[in-house]
């Protein structure tokens, strides 16, 4: 409906942009009646995103331009970025920060260069730069997951942890059951959207490629690559993070400084 | 104070100015005491005056802000605190079962070391806490007084030389606080351990205990015999 009144592609994406914010604004709107307060958030989160997401489309218009080396600041940038917001998941845990930058650009770093390598990323800037994209936020995500449930479990389980100290134990096999269980959580979306592709959802990179002109079988299995990149990445990293935050949570005396309180 | 070895004359626990800070509370004030071996202590004193706080400074959980603790004469500093702990064994307020069995729970502190302990060993680990025949039993089904004295044979199980208990019966109810002060008493006088027992009950502490710390904000306010102290 909308192309009979927008006719530029500019004007059409802007009215594409503004109809699906409304329907989230609607949301928020309907969580209200319920006493749930969204408002502010969500509309931070929603011209945040969108003011991020045009400077980006701006950065890559200037890149594009560019000598290929310049993707590996940005892509460089976005995992500084990406550790910086999946820290905030892990409140409270030393060092969060570090251990977020270490586990992504060893996930997703290590991966991006390794498939750009083989030929499995284009060196591209217009194919290397999303696609890397992709995997950093996704290893973010899983990062933060992770984070986020080892923090919460260590708090709710301080008598348990404390005890196996008491008894002996090493403070990495204190929270070994914590740190198993916060890898398996944090990689359940990653496995979920490769085991639903294609019955529960058709990602955007596939429909971005079958909308610019691309067969689509070739469509379907470059999306099969991708979703296995961010697997493979996300694990790397989840496992990367969770070996380094169990060791950030306790003192050189094998102390649990990590505590509900402190 | 020099790291100098172990002799009979020398305490088995010696605390010396041991404080403890954390942002805008002490915690531990300056306490200095000293038990023998073989000696009972009771930690008294009201809620919030610093009798956990000092246990985890014992058993080295929380780190001292200045001052420290002499285990037979050594600076516990510079004792690996896995050691440590094990020589300075602790009962919590909670016995924190870990899930399995009764026999999979005492063998955790040995098997930390590489040890596996016996079937002998297990069941008169068990006589001692009065829980014969309780080797197979899974945890979640066991009384509170059964779960704190498998909390203590748990314990007791990695031979300590030292045994701190947090407030061990403070969770129970009266005939499971008799059971485990029995299964206290059998171990204390019967068997000659070295214990700490901090307690807000001033009757236990008299029937446990030979000598008495009374803290209140985290300071030591009197030391000595039990009834003394108690009296006061």
């Amino acid at each position: 409906m909308l192309k009979l009144f927008f006719h530029s592609q500019l004007s059409l994406g802007l009215a594409r942009a503004t109809a699906a914010a409304l329907a989230a604004l609607a949301v928020v709107l309907l969580a209200r009646r319920r006493q749930i307060h969204l408002e502010a958030e969500a509309l931070i989160a929603m011209a945040r995103g969108f003011v991020q997401i045009v400077a980006v489309g701006s950065v890559l218009l200037f890149l594009l331009r560019g000598p290929h080396w310049t993707s590996i600041f940005l892509l460089a940038g976005m995992i500084v970025a990406a550790a910086a917001t999946s820290a905030r998941r892990a409140k409270g845990v030393p060092q969060a920060f570090q251990v977020s930058a270490y586990a992504i650009a060893c996930g997703a770093g290590s991966l991006i260069l390794l498939m750009t390598w083989l030929g499995v990323i284009d060196t591209g800037i217009t194919s290397l730069v999303p696609v890397g994209s992709m995997i950093i936020a996704n290893a973010m995500n899983t990062n933060g997951l992770a984070l986020n449930r080892f923090r919460a479990d260590v708090l709710a389980h301080v008598g348990e942890i404390e005890t196996a100290l008491a008894l002996g134990a090493a403070s990495e096999t204190s929270v070994a059951g914590y740190v198993q269980a916060s890898f398996e959580a944090s990689l359940i979306p990653a496995i979920d959207n490769l085991r639903s592709l294609g019955i529960v959802w058709i990602p955007g990179l596939m429909a971005g490629m079958l909308l610019s002109g691309a067969r689509p079988l070739y469509a379907a299995v470059y999306q099969f690559v991708v979703l296995s990149m961010i697997l493979a990445a996300s694990g790397l990293t989840s496992l990367v993070s969770t070996v380094l935050v169990r060791s950030r949570v306790f003192s050189a005396a094998d102390q649990l400084v990590l505590q509900p309180g402190r | 104070m020099s790291n100098s070895p172990s002799t009979s004359a020398v305490p088995i626990l010696r605390t010396e100015h041991l404080t403890r800070v954390i942002p805008g509370k002490t915690l531990v004030d300056d306490v200095s005491f000293e038990l023998q071996r073989g000696g009972v202590l009771a930690i008294t004193g009201p809620s919030g005056s610093g009798k956990t706080s000092l246990l985890r400074l014992l058993n080295r959980l929380d780190e001292p802000t200045s001052g420290s603790v002499y285990f037979e004469g050594t600076d516990y500093r510079s004792i690996p605190p896995r050691e440590l702990r094990r020589q300075l064994g602790m009962v919590t307020q909670r016995p924190y079962l870990f899930s399995g069995t009764v026999a999979e729970n005492l063998r955790f502190g040995p098997a930390q070391r590489g040890e596996t302990i016996s079937c002998e060993l297990l069941a008169q680990l068990l006589a001692r806490v009065g829980l014969q025949g309780y080797e197979e039993r899974n945890v979640a089904n066991l009384s509170g007084g059964e779960a704190q004295r498998v909390s203590l044979a748990r314990t007791l199980a990695n031979s300590p030389s030292v045994l701190l208990l947090d407030e061990p019966t403070s969770a129970l109810d009266d005939a499971a606080k008799l059971e485990v002060e029995s299964s206290l008493q059998h171990i204390m006088h019967g068997q000659g351990l070295t214990c700490v027992i901090v307690t807000h009950d001033v009757a236990q502490a008299a029937r446990l205990a030979e000598r008495a710390l009374l803290l209140a904000n985290g300071r030591l306010m009197s030391e000595g015999p039990v009834q003394e102290v108690l009296d006061a």
